[in-house]
């Protein structure tokens, strides 16, 4: 079994806590199908927003330079880190000098990935996530299962019980309206006490220099518009070229995320606000090594939709914490690999390669290809379990020449449904039939 | 090497040939036959109300049961009887925590998801948009368009500056799906909409 297959193995023992995930994430893909049906230039749009994508990338260094230069015009600092450790230096950094020990964040996968929480708790200052979800999960001790619905694993009564627990609410409470409601309190004072507030960064626009956010409950615009200090924390691939192609991406992101026309608030932030300073940091961490892969680049064009672990059957009956990375799903399993190919191996694995994923990816990233090139790369390195390597082995030497596929079907159709199969641990095959295709074939062209 | 040189050499260093840039203004994005009416069932799908104002907008804003109940203003408009606080004289945007009610005058509405340009936001104290527990956005009749790249190609992006797009109230569904009014933000949002 792959790592993967392992950690899923709890979630999929509770099959109809299974089957409750399955339809919550489904429900949200079926959300995104109605929005993108009221346009009728679809599938332009998302050809447009992949050939934006595809020039920025190609022309990356030139349009970060711009950025850069017109961030710091419009009075934000800016900082480049290579690495994940080097991010997380920074912002520590400029939360030290100023002698910070209260932040807020929005939601930002990027510090998910550089575990900046982690950095900057073991360094005496208080993150509070704020996106509700984050909040959930945070409270929880565990990370997010999904890139835009961080606690879509857990049900309301559990919920409940956390907040029981942690923010005193009623025990048995599990209103959806009442538990936001505590939430909404609880944080509310969490803003107005944070001396910081960091952000991600949905969009940066080269030819003005700011940084756009999406978020839907605002709580990016409170935790910048409060405290005096806004770290804005992203990713080099982040860019487009300017407002005239921001547009596309605005109207495919909150469609393919979660069904709606837009997020309720889509800020451009252009310096700090008056008397406030801003801090951009712009983070490599391994994708610029992704870009030097032309068989891999494409995933760079990723904006984070999510669309793709909503349609995936192995995300919806698998749960987004059995990738064990902080990206799950389809997009999280050809990203991961780049990090630690060893550790990540099984990844590329947990698909049918049905191609869904590729099929709903607003900015048309080529998703199951690059699962199955991972497939092949990892194998050329010897990365693949043994039992896996064998059977592939097998299959394609079975599989090339037609006499023994015959044999072996004939044998399978008997001993086949007695041979241990982990296949079998949760579903059982369907009863063999008699006679080979081939053979019922030959009955029904020349009858007898 | 700094770590600005180093990321820039290694992005020019895996070096993909430049690809073209599409032309964004040749694709035939989506017209309505009724802007008004589009743009204001556009404003109700996504949790707002869009009020078309007749007569004077004190007299639309009566109308609103939230600014009726409401005892702090804030209003960036002229016309707001009930308006009490002036942002200019704030000194400290945590003294917005109490605003019951932000009127904001929006530059554009854009049809196709009911979002409104906001670029006078009270600058330093733009946090009275978000603690307000109500808020309502006026943006004349003249000022709706289609699609957001119609929109893009009207607005000015303030730099530097915030600005922002907002589409109806503060929301969430973080728990179980189920949709919430009022997360962090505005609990109701009103468009009112001048001829």
């Amino acid at each position: 079994m792959t790592d993967h297959a392992q950690r899923a193995a709890s979630f999929v023992a509770d099959d109809a806590r299974l089957h409750w995930h399955d339809k919550a994430v489904w429900f949200v893909r079926n959300k995104r199908d109605v929005a993108r049906s009221f346009v009728p230039e679809w599938e332009e749009l998302r050809s447009l927003g992949s050939q934006i994508k595809a020039h920025t990338l190609s022309r990356l260094a030139d349009y970060l330079e711009q950025f850069e230069r017109n961030a710091l015009a419009a009075g934000a600092k800016v900082h480049w880190a290579r690495d994940a450790g080097e991010h997380n230096q920074i912002v520590h950094g400029i939360l030290r000098e100023r002698g910070v020990t209260r932040l807020v964040k929005s939601k930002s996968m990027l510090t998910e990935e550089c575990h900046l929480n982690e950095h900057l708790e073991e360094n005496g200052i208080e993150v509070v996530d704020t996106d509700l979800g984050e909040r959930i999960v945070q409270l929880r001790r565990e990370p997010p299962s999904h890139i835009v619905m961080p606690a879509i694993h857990l049900k309301k009564e559990e919920i409940g019980e956390l907040f029981h627990e942690r923010l005193g609410t009623p025990v048995g409470l599990s209103d959806p309206k009442q538990l936001t409601e505590a939430a909404r309190g609880h944080l509310r004072e969490k803003f107005l006490g944070a001396q910081a507030g960091l952000t991600g960064v949905n969009f940066a626009i080269a030819s003005t220099g700011g940084v756009v956010v999406c978020t839907n409950e605002g709580n990016a615009d409170l935790g910048t518009s409060l405290p005096p200090i806004h770290i804005a924390c992203m990713g080099v691939e982040k860019l487009v070229p300017s407002p005239r192609e921001l547009a596309v991406f605005l109207r495919l992101l909150a469609r393919s995320a979660t069904g709606q026309p837009i997020t309720t608030y889509t800020s451009h932030f252009h310096g700090p606000r008056p008397g406030a300073e801003m801090h951009i940091v712009i983070v490599d961490h391994g994708r610029s090594a992704i870009l030097a892969r032309e068989e891999y680049r494409n995933s760079l064009k990723c904006i984070r939709c999510a669309a793709c672990l909503n349609t995936c059957p192995v995300y919806r009956r698998s749960g987004g914490h059995s990738y064990g990375v902080s990206v799950a799903g389809p997009i999280g399993s050809i990203l991961a690999p780049h990090v630690d190919a060893k550790k990540h191996a099984g990844l590329p694995f947990a698909s049918s390669l049905c191609g869904s994923c590729s099929d709903v990816c607003p900015v048309r990233i080529d998703l199951h290809h690059q699962l199955f090139a991972w497939r092949g790369e990892l194998a050329a390195r010897g990365l693949v379990p043994v039992q896996k390597r064998i059977v592939s082995r097998i299959a394609a030497w079975v599989l090339a020449r037609p006499w023994a596929y015959r044999l072996v079907g004939k044998l399978f159709r008997v001993v086949g449904p007695r041979v241990p199969n982990p296949w079998t641990r949760q579903r059982d095959l369907p009863p063999m039939p008699r006679e080979s295709f081939r053979a019922q074939w030959r009955k029904r062209v020349q009858p007898r | 090497m700094s770590s600005r040189a180093d990321i820039l050499a290694a992005i020019r260093a895996a070096g993909p040939a430049e690809l073209p840039l599409p032309d964004v203004t040749r694709l035939g994005a989506v017209r309505y036959p009724d802007l008004r009416d589009r743009f204001a069932k556009s404003v109700a799908e996504v949790g707002g109300r869009c009020i078309f104002v007749e007569g004077t907008l004190e007299e639309a804003l009566a109308g609103i049961p939230e600014y009726a109940e409401a005892r702090k203003v804030v209003a960036l408009v002229p016309g707001v009887a009930k308006a009490n606080v002036d942002l200019a004289t704030v000194g400290d945007p945590h003294d917005l925590r109490d605003v019951d009610f932000c009127v904001l005058p929006a530059e554009v509405g854009v049809a196709e998801n009911g979002a409104c340009w906001i670029v006078r936001h009270g600058g330093a104290n733009r946090a009275a948009a978000y603690l307000t527990q109500h808020l309502a956005v006026v943006v004349p009749s003249s000022a709706l368009v289609h699609n957001l790249h119609e929109a893009y190609a009207r607005i000015q992006i303030p730099s530097p500056g915030f600005a922002m797009w907002l589409s109806g109230p503060s929301k969430t569904a973080d728990i179980e799906q189920a949709l919430v009014i009022g997360a962090h933000g505005a609990r109701s949002c009103t468009v009112l909409v001048t001829s």
